[in-house]
């Protein structure tokens, strides 16, 4: 059932002097996917998508992109995706409109369609009163906006989204969430890294880079499977203090506060519950419900990297 | 450190580019010790108001006083009483880490016999120590963020304003930067901060929600969820998501959906009879899982009351 991957790593390397920011990476994106790249700032996310893109030559190993190798022939790669780096590149002396304009004839859009993706692009990007402002006086979240209207401007096969929605406000991350979908509908592979983990959970396949290695590389319903343990969530009127009181019970591995609850990381909910209760009740702390959830892609997430030490490669000791 | 208990207020606070008013007639006031979140879409006023705040825009009209002090007359004062943390952290690169806190220590005037007892304060605090001397362009941004907070209140300001101090940083790190933000709070501090990440408004003591210039709601996270949400929220869980959540927005009697995490919340005026309703009209196409009632999120909140106008227009189009 599966096509030909749009997008093919194998055993992908790159280095920076001796920092290895990429390390035998291997994994794959199909037509129709969105798959998502996560892991902590210095992981490799960047370095992955610039190789991709054709502007990093990668040290070893392969990869291809709509079936251009990317080492051999970065220009045809370069012809069938959109890139959009963290920084895009927008002419601040440009309006927004003219910003569109310009990348719809970069990429050789017609009029007629370029004035109907756009408009659509630009309602779902909140920006119908701003189409004349300078995009150097945009705020940085709706520079970042801009950046994303055109990179999906045209409908290549390939689109690389490096942490598009930094800065995004929730009502424009989901209009954009609706726009990728239509997107993957007509049978795009979008690779999307991104440090919202609840974005991650929508998308269909999620890799979990750590070090430049792939730690976790599955759909997100099954990568929940592999997390060490359980979770039990909190609800209570106080989290914090209701944070502070469960770090000392010894059956929680991690306690962390997540908005308004309270998760901790157990070996086995059935049984650790009371002893949480007692807990809660011993510290005098009110709570409206304890019981167990499934792991969120950000529980998994914080129990992956933290079991490693968090030292990074780029602030190592002098 | 400044004992009165409003440590900022805002009155019917104005500010016009050219015909373009940024900043609609906002009145407010934040308490000594509080953590006081600006949330609002992209362009809503937040940077615009945190801007007049920190003395560095005059306000067209209406007033404020930060610390008792009036921002449109003494903006110099006013930026004696503050830390201010923009969205690109404003470190000196080719600097290395100690250059950054001795510069911004001379910036803010710290008297000269307090400033390595500061500087070894902000190391430690920002999880340096003994890498003062590192270059700053090669720490990853996690210690970036936290290295520019240390910059910002070196000079002990009891109001700090960070204006969106966690945009791209990784979820390990965000948890790292809110509990030294709960720290300094804990000393005494009022922090004023805007995000768009919906757990962290949740940290927040109390929210003012902006949408093109104005506040269309303020109050304690709680009560914005219960107050604010117009209609009732479903779970839907379905797969595939995307076609499912195509079926939905066009369903006669949902009023509003949208992927949440691994499910569909679908805003509805009355959960208990749409229910069943929904269930009908996936099992035609789908198998559904859970579809029930939930309290609102934030997140729900937010998409409610700043993308009523916008929804409007496509259900009409």
């Amino acid at each position: 059932m599966r096509s030909t991957p749009a997008i093919l790593v194998s055993s992908l390397g790159k280095h920076f002097g001796d920092v290895v920011a990429v390390d035998q990476l291997s994994f794959d994106v199909h037509p129709g996917e969105i798959f998502g790249l996560v892991g902590p700032d210095g992981a490799g996310k960047t370095t992955t998508l610039r190789m991709l893109a054709g502007v990093l030559t990668p040290d070893s190993g392969s990869a291809t992109v709509a079936g251009h190798d990317v080492r051999l022939d970065p220009e045809g790669a370069k012809r069938d995706l959109s890139y959009m780096p963290q920084r895009f590149g927008l002419y601040e002396d440009l309006t927004v409109d003219e910003n569109i304009r310009f990348y719809a004839d970069l990429f050789g859009i017609r009029r007629k369609e370029r004035e109907q993706r756009s408009a659509e692009l630009l309602a779902a990007a909140g920006f119908a009163e701003f189409h004349r402002r300078l995009a150097g006086n945009l705020s940085g979240g709706m520079k970042q906006k801009l950046g994303l209207v055109c990179a999906l401007i045209h409908t290549p096969r390939v689109i690389l989204l490096d942490e598009p929605t930094n800065g995004v406000d929730p009502v424009s991350r989901r209009d954009f969430w609706r726009i990728l979908y239509s997107l993957v509908a007509k049978g795009v592979a979008i690779l999307n890294s991104t440090s919202y983990l609840d974005e991650a959970e929508r998308c269909h396949r999620v890799g979990l880079l750590y070090r430049g290695r792939m730690l976790f590389c599955d759909r997100p319903e099954e990568l929940k499977k592999r997390f060490p343990g359980e979770v039990v969530v909190v609800h209570s009127p106080d989290p914090e203090r209701t944070r502070d009181a469960l770090s000392q019970a010894d059956a929680a591995r991690e306690v962390l506060l997540v908005g308004d609850r309270v998760h901790v990381f157990v070996d086995d909910a059935g049984r650790r519950l009371a002893e949480l209760r007692s807990c809660l009740d011993a510290a005098k702390i009110s709570y409206d419900s304890i019981e167990q959830v499934a792991p969120s892609i950000e529980d998994l997430f914080v129990s992956a990297v933290q079991r490693e030490p968090v030292e990074q490669s780029a602030a190592k000791p002098s | 450190m400044n004992q009165t208990a409003t440590s900022v207020v805002v009155e019917n606070l104005t500010k016009r580019f050219g015909d373009f008013v940024a900043v609609d007639d906002v009145t407010f006031e934040a308490r000594q010790g509080e953590i006081f979140g600006f949330l609002g879409p992209n362009g809503s006023g937040k940077s615009t108001t945190i801007r007049i705040l920190c003395g560095l825009l005059r306000p067209s009209s209406g007033h404020a006083t930060v610390a008792g002090i009036d921002v449109a007359r003494n903006p110099e004062a006013v930026r004696q009483h503050i830390g201010y943390m923009s969205q690109k952290f404003s470190l000196y690169n080719d600097l290395r880490v100690a250059e950054n806190l001795q510069f911004f220590a001379g910036m803010y005037s710290v008297p000269k016999n307090e400033i390595p007892a500061r500087i070894a304060w902000a190391l430690h605090m920002a999880g340096l120590d003994g890498r003062a001397q590192n270059p700053t362009s090669a720490l990853a941004v996690g210690w970036k963020q936290r290295l520019a907070l240390g910059c910002a209140v070196l000079h002990r300001p009891p109001i700090v304003f960070l204006d969106e101090p966690t945009s791209g940083v990784d979820p390990v790190s965000r948890r790292q930067f809110w509990d030294l933000i709960h720290n300094m709070v804990g000393e005494g501090v009022t922090v004023f901060v805007t995000t768009h990440y919906m757990d962290e408004a949740e940290y927040c003591n109390r929210l003012v929600l902006l949408d093109r210039g104005r506040i269309v709601a303020i109050g304690t996270p709680t009560e914005l969820k219960s107050r604010y949400m117009k209609g009732q929220l479903l779970l839907i869980e379905c797969e595939p998501l995307g076609p499912t959540l195509e079926l939905l927005q066009t369903a006669p009697g949902v009023l509003d959906a949208a992927v949440f995490g691994s499910g569909i919340h679908a805003v509805v005026a009355d959960a208990a009879s749409m229910a069943p309703k929904l269930r009908e009209l996936l099992s035609r196409k789908f198998r559904p899982g859970r579809i029930e009632q939930i309290a609102p999120s934030l997140e729900d909140v937010f998409v409610s009351l700043t993308a009523a106008r916008a929804t409007g227009k496509e259900v009409a189009a």
